[in-house]
């Protein structure tokens, strides 16, 4: 029963900051400024989600930079973006099976 | 539906659910090596079964479970356990207010904060690099929708069929989710030479908090905080005059 409480707290203090904003920013009209850093927040996070985590995803820092490249080139030659997370498996597999 | 203020029809509403849906097959992909090693991990750390399967249905945070179970296992007191699921799921706070202006108008609070539950890195990721100019809560419903069952079926799969995936296979799984935000950057930076710059300074940013000793206390979900603020920041003044590039 403590974890259920547990659980429901923790859905909670997650839910919140995914919440406000979204509510309560919906109608409000920010200056340019802030309104190109809210723009810029998706190639920000984008940047910091994948680097350096990348390189430990697959607890062998050399294929998961093979699968990586892999998905980049892929992802370069404009290749449907499931092809792309496809590409950089099967590149990580390989590479694991190769060397 | 009944708060929709657009003159769609029924039928057209479906074909929004349907397009979030199929942008949130990569995703799904990703989630279930994921969800999977979530159940297994929840499992071997002696986690109740119905707890583990509660966690994936109501908090839905990839990051925030693991490192629950992770402190459950450990005894931590509930405090530290809220404190830090907290602290690593702020950076929800920021993607929510960069979606905030990009959803179509017009919608209740309901919606708007029934949509914001599925809220996660890769579902925003997605959504904010759509090409539509406004995003339509049905898209938004579809593809949480995916994401969310994908969630919670590979987390009953990690607890019951323990054994189904080669191990060869799902450390190779690993990397999916990292490789689908590069499918996701890649077409950004082709388009937009901000993103590229923007991108290049968030990943340098967070390196350097990730490898120099001096952040080491910080807690990896505000690292990622810090380095997207910064890096937005950045792009905010040295592109001032490219809001209408998108």
């Amino acid at each position: 029963m403590k974890y259920v409480l547990l659980v429901f707290g923790m859905g909670l203090v997650t839910y919140l900051p995914r919440m406000l904003p979204i509510v309560f920013l919906n109608n409000i009209n920010l200056g340019s400024f802030w309104q190109n850093f809210l723009r810029f927040i998706p190639y920000a996070a984008l940047g910091a989600l994948i680097f350096p985590g990348i390189l430990y995803s697959t607890g062998n820092v050399d294929s998961a930079v093979c699968g990586g490249l892999v998905s980049l080139l892929l992802a370069i030659v404009r290749v449907n973006i499931t092809l792309v997370v496809l590409g950089g498996i099967a590149g990580v597999y390989l590479w694991n099976l190769i060397m | 539906m009944s708060n929709d203020p657009s003159n769609d029809s029924q039928q057209g509403l479906w074909t929004f659910v349907v397009e979030g849906i199929r942008a949130a097959i990569p995703i799904a992909v990703g989630y279930l090596p994921i969800g999977i090693t979530f159940g297994l991990l929840a499992r071997a750390a002696d986690i109740p079964t119905y707890i583990t399967m509660l966690m994936s249905l109501v908090i839905f945070a990839g990051a925030s479970q693991f490192v629950g179970i992770n402190l459950i296992a450990l005894g931590s007191n509930c405090g530290e356990i809220l404190v830090t699921t907290f602290v690593i799921n702020l950076r929800h706070l920021l993607m929510s207010a960069s979606l905030a202006p990009r959803i179509e108008p017009g919608y209740s609070k309901g919606w708007l904060s029934l949509m914001s539950f599925g809220i996660t890195d890769e579902t925003f990721t997605v959504a904010s690099t759509h090409t539509a100019q406004h995003l339509k809560p049905e898209f938004l419903l579809g593809l949480n929708l995916l994401a969310f069952t994908t969630w919670n079926i590979a987390t009953w799969i990690g607890l019951f069929l323990a054994a189904g995936i080669p191990a060869a296979v799902k450390t190779s799984m690993g990397i999916a989710l990292y490789v689908m935000f590069i499918g996701l950057l890649a077409p950004a930076c082709r388009h937009f030479r901000a993103a590229l710059f923007i991108a290049l300074a968030a990943m340098l940013v967070h390196s350097v908090l990730y490898y120099l000793p001096f952040a080491a206390a910080m807690a990896a979900g505000l690292k990622i905080v810090c380095s997207t603020v910064i890096a937005a920041l950045l792009g905010a003044m040295f592109f001032p005059g490219e809001e209408d590039e998108f």
